[in-house]
């Protein structure tokens, strides 16, 4: 029973920081079109910055600074590197965000050596909490509940305000926005600030809960973020949210079966043949609308 | 007559230049003293061979992407379906027990080398005709199980749409590679560790009864594997089916009101770039003289995306001039920026292990952003058009 | 003779909106006959319908007298249908060919924007349109044993140039073509294929009075030397009222005219249709 109660908080855990990840993907394929594969890379140098900072300045200097840095980053890669390929087929967007992503791990491989390193231990987040009668991390708890209500002030941001508005509308017909004087770029750009900032408190609660970082870190949670994405139906925040949520629960009871059966392995294939399952079968996802291609 | 004409002295070209490989690689043993660059240990041998590796790899995945208009990031992982299959297959029964040690041996208890060798003999020349014959049904094998994955997978995914096919592809081999890795298969795919003692290129040495090398064909047979591969897959693009291919990227509903099945047709594109992929993979495990399931990441696919973005989306000339490139700079050229160097005693800043992917990194961002052509457009280099250039005759178009 | 092509009860709904309504028409054939309507009307879908794009929602299309097309509301659509005769195919078994057996088949198409291949040349937009019906399988076209076949398609293909005109542009882009040589040779390339019904698509958008003069000649002489049967979409009202052997009119989806030129021409729906009902104060 302890261990099922274990299995489960954790799993939530993890799925509220692929949702927090899901969100940058979800929001950006929503209005670009494109899989923005350097995303999770992002949240990998978010983490990196999370440990240079700590060594040096305080926890409550330090934190403010790497969301601000990880939005920053956000910001100037869609800058540098999509902006310049606006009206370009589809396929060279992703391949540019395919090079700044190999460009991003790169520069961590340089910057940190190659050698893994370790989060710091963050107060209250690392603390040890006695619930239901296992001990866990207090970030484990504090996840879902953060993670909501982000969610919550995001919808509220999309639905209500005008840059939301404008979201909403590039999404729908990103041409006619264009048309209507909806300035796209700032739009395009509030979404990679969004998107980053919560990929930056991400990659904080992310990291506590793990030994190490290494460049590689991102790509694999940035992978099955996208792929909750998918799930959920992309464009859709919700969906990305329940998605997450799904995969992370689905992913530590399979990490968690009996070691006799050496399934662990499949714990990111799984996330992957979900995602085949999910696009042959329902290709809109959970809560996404079919498109149809004019002729 | 004029296209006859043309194959036939790219035939010649090719001989001529796998000739060259033949006789670069045993200059040094017979004019001694040459620099150090033409030993064998140099570098130059090491970019050659896994240039010649990648650019099979390299034009199969053009072959789809650039040509086909599908974008798939499925490489790695017909890669590897390739590498495993050929070193399964062509392990000697004498090694497995040491390389399966973990498992208590190979499932598969004799090779494919081992079978041709009851009929052909082990030693002498019946063992270089069961060494030879094996390694070629192996790599004709790696390829068709890659092709054969490629088929059951594309059924699914062929339908989807660019990027959905990009990102089903990327998890299928990742997929395939969690599979490979699971220890309860170890029998067969020694789990998590490394498969070797298969033939790797320096078997196709000759030596003589002592083991010393008489006359060296490890650079020799990647190129003529890659050439003849390259060559069948520049027939296709230059047949009807290739030119059907580039209809499906120019204008899907355009060909399929043409005539052309889009299904069919980009089944073939997927399964052909797939057998060659996986003849790829074995060359690469020939080359690296081991096959792990770890070494096919996505990185590898995102690498070769790289190379084919770099020679030009449409090239088959461009995507091996860009992995020669690529691998020389990667290997030898830009190998100085991984270490300290002084130039008098000025030390230079930055360089330390690491700084080389770095530039290397940047200098693709800004191929990827300013010059999206890549090096070649969707233009081939031809043999009159090098003359031209070099004699500096070249007439401009009106 | 028969026709060479019949809609039957063709209704197209996508999600709550009736693009063609009910459509019933016959295409005799050897004749040159017309879709016309507004902007917005349908006269697209009902030719996307045809050549397998889309699948209608309901409705019969019969092709040379044999069924080709025929569907029945089923599933969510069925819920939500608002077209007629919902039940009237419901026992029959769906057909739904996919527009390259269409084509194989023996309909051809133009595009009302043009869709040439862009980055090949003229000739090999046409030669492309040979594949199909080439006796060849990947392995002869790889290691060249259909040389034959490909010997005989090149002839084909510079044949049909010849005739068109084209064949001095022959190695020239598509897309550096003159608007009006694009749209002859999206019907070169239509031609191609050996169809038995050539399908245009406002043939005539963008050309000058006098290229539309003489597209008119050109589809007839095409009609007569290839034996063919066309039905087009048009705009052009003199082209339409001078080719046309017979013509329908469809507004909203639905047909509201049907009859030779000069019955259409005078029909009180058709111009309220194009000119909108006039108000009673400018009387």
């Amino acid at each position: 029973m302890e261990y099922v109660i274990s299995v489960l908080l954790s799993g939530i855990s993890v799925g509220g920081q692929y949702a927090l990840i899901a969100i940058g993907y979800t929001l950006v394929y929503g209005i670009l079109r494109l899989i923005n594969f350097a995303h999770g890379d992002v949240f990998m140098v978010a983490g990196l910055m999370g440990i240079y900072f700590t060594a040096t300045l305080p926890i409550g200097e330090s934190l403010p600074l790497v969301i601000l840095l990880t939005v920053f980053l956000g910001f100037t890669i869609e800058r540098a590197a999509y902006k310049p390929l606006r009206d370009a087929p589809r396929m060279s967007v992703m391949i540019s965000a395919i090079g700044v992503s190999y460009l991003l791990q790169n520069t961590a491989t340089y910057v940190t050596g190659g050698q893994p390193m370790t989060y710091p231990t963050i107060p209250f987040l690392s603390d040890t909490v006695n619930v239901a009668g296992t001990q866990t991390k207090w970030v484990v708890i504090i996840t879902p509940f953060l993670v909501l209500i982000l969610v919550y002030a995001l919808t509220q941001l999309i639905n209500r305000t005008k840059v939301g508005m404008a979201m909403r509308a590039v999404s729908k017909d990103f041409e006619t926005s264009r048309l209507m004087g909806i300035k796209i770029n700032n739009v395009i750009s509030a979404t990679f600030i969004i998107g980053s900032a919560l990929a930056a408190i991400g990659s904080i609660l992310f990291f506590t809960n793990y030994p190490a970082i290494t460049p590689t870190a991102g790509a694999m949670p940035g992978l099955k973020a996208f792929v909750a994405a998918v799930f959920g139906g992309i464009g859709s925040i919700p969906g990305a949210v329940i998605g997450a949520f799904l995969i992370g629960i689905c992913e530590t009871i399979i990490k968690g079966l009996p070691s006799a059966w050496d399934v662990s392995v499949f714990s990111d294939a799984f996330t992957f043949a979900l995602l085949i399952i999910i696009l042959v079968f329902k290709p809109q996802g959970l809560f996404g609308e079919a498109a149809t291609d004019k002729v | 007559m004029k296209q006859k004409q043309s194959n036939l002295k790219a035939y010649i070209f090719i001989a001529v230049l796998l000739l060259l490989v033949i006789l670069l690689e045993n200059i040094s043993a017979m004019i001694p003293g040459l620099p150090q660059v033409f030993q064998p240990t140099s570098p130059l041998f090491t970019v050659l061979k896994k240039a010649a590796v990648y650019s099979l790899v390299a034009v199969s995945m053009n072959l789809l992407n650039g040509f086909t208009g599908l974008f798939s990031l499925g490489q790695a992982g017909f890669m590897l379906l390739g590498a495993y299959t050929y070193a399964i297959l062509t392990v000697p029964a004498d090694q497995k027990e040491q390389v399966y040690y973990l498992f208590g041996g190979c499932a598969l208890k004799s090779s494919i080398i081992d079978g041709l060798g009851a009929i052909f003999g082990t030693t002498g020349a019946g063992g270089a005709v069961s060494m030879i014959l094996g390694c070629f049904i192996a790599l004709i094998l790696a390829g068709c199980v890659a092709a054969f994955f490629a088929y059951l997978i594309g059924i699914p995914v062929l339908r989807l749409k660019s990027d959905y096919l990009a990102i089903a592809t990327l998890g299928f081999a990742e997929i395939l590679r969690a599979i490979f890795q699971w220890q309860k298969l170890g029998r067969i795919t020694n789990g998590a560790n490394m498969i070797k003692g298969f033939p790797t290129f320096s078997s196709f040495n000759i030596t003589d009864a002592s083991g010393n090398v008489l006359v060296r064909l490890s650079t020799f047979i990647p190129f003529l594997i890659s050439s003849v591969c390259i060559a069948i897959i520049v027939l296709l693009i230059h047949s009807s089916y290739g030119r059907a291919f580039k209809s499906i990227r120019d204008d899907e509903v355009a060909a399929e009101a043409m005539g052309i099945n889009l299904f069919k047709h980009k089944m073939l594109s997927f399964v052909i770039s797939s057998f060659f992929a996986g003849v790829g993979g074995a060359l690469f495990a020939m080359y690296v003289a081991n096959a792990q399931a770890k070494a096919f990441t996505s990185v590898m696919t995102y690498e070769i995306l790289l190379i084919v973005v770099i020679g030009g989306i449409g090239s088959v000339s461009g995507s091996i001039l860009a992995t020669f490139l690529y691998v020389a700079c990667s290997e030898w050229w830009l190998r100085f920026l991984d270490s300290e160097q002084y130039i008098g005693g000025f030390k230079v800043p930055l360089l330390r292990n690491g700084f080389r992917m770095v530039v290397f990194s940047i200098v693709i961002m800004v191929i990827v952003l300013f010059f999206s052509q890549g090096i070649m457009g969707n233009n081939e280099l031809s043999l009159s058009g090098l003359m031209k250039v070099l004699s500096g005759k070249r007439e401009r178009k009106h | 003779m028969g026709n060479a092509l019949r809609l039957e009860n063709v209704t197209m709904q996508f999600g709550g909106v009736v693009s063609v309504n009910n459509l019933t028409l016959e295409v005799p054939e050897h004749k040159i006959i017309a879709l016309i309507g507004p902007n917005g009307a349908g006269k697209t879908t009902a030719f996307n319908c045809i050549t397998g794009v889309y699948q209608p929602t309901n409705g019969l299309i019969e092709f040379m007298g044999k069924p080709m097309v025929r569907n029945h509301p089923t599933g969510k659509a069925a819920k939500t249908y608002k077209g007629e005769n919902a039940d009237k195919y419901a026992k029959e078994a769906v057909l739904a060919p996919t527009p390259d057996q269409i084509t194989g088949l023996g309909i051809a198409r133009t595009f009302q924007n043009i869709r040439l291949w862009k980055s090949m040349t003229v000739f090999d937009n046409v030669l492309i349109a040979k594949h199909q019906h080439a006796k060849q399988n990947v392995f002869s076209a790889i290691f060249r044993g259909n040389l034959a076949e490909e010997k005989r398609m090149r002839e084909e293909t510079m044949e049909l140039l010849v005739e068109q005109g084209l064949d001095a542009y022959k190695d020239e882009l598509a897309v550096s073509l003159p608007y009006g040589l694009q749209r002859r040779l999206e019907i070169a390339r239509a031609l191609a294929t050996k169809p038995k019904l050539l399908l245009l698509d406002e043939p005539a958008a963008g050309m000058n009075p006098q290229e539309t003069n003489e597209l008119a000649d050109f589809v007839r002489q095409i009609r007569d030397k290839y034996d063919l049967t066309v039905f087009l979409i048009e705009h052009h009202m003199d082209l339409v009222m001078n080719i046309s052997d017979y013509i329908y009119v469809i507004d909203f989806g639905s047909e509201i005219a049907q009859g030779v030129p000069e019955e259409v021409q005078k029909n009180q729906r058709v111009i309220e249709a194009y000119l909108g009902v006039a108000d009673e104060d400018e009387k």
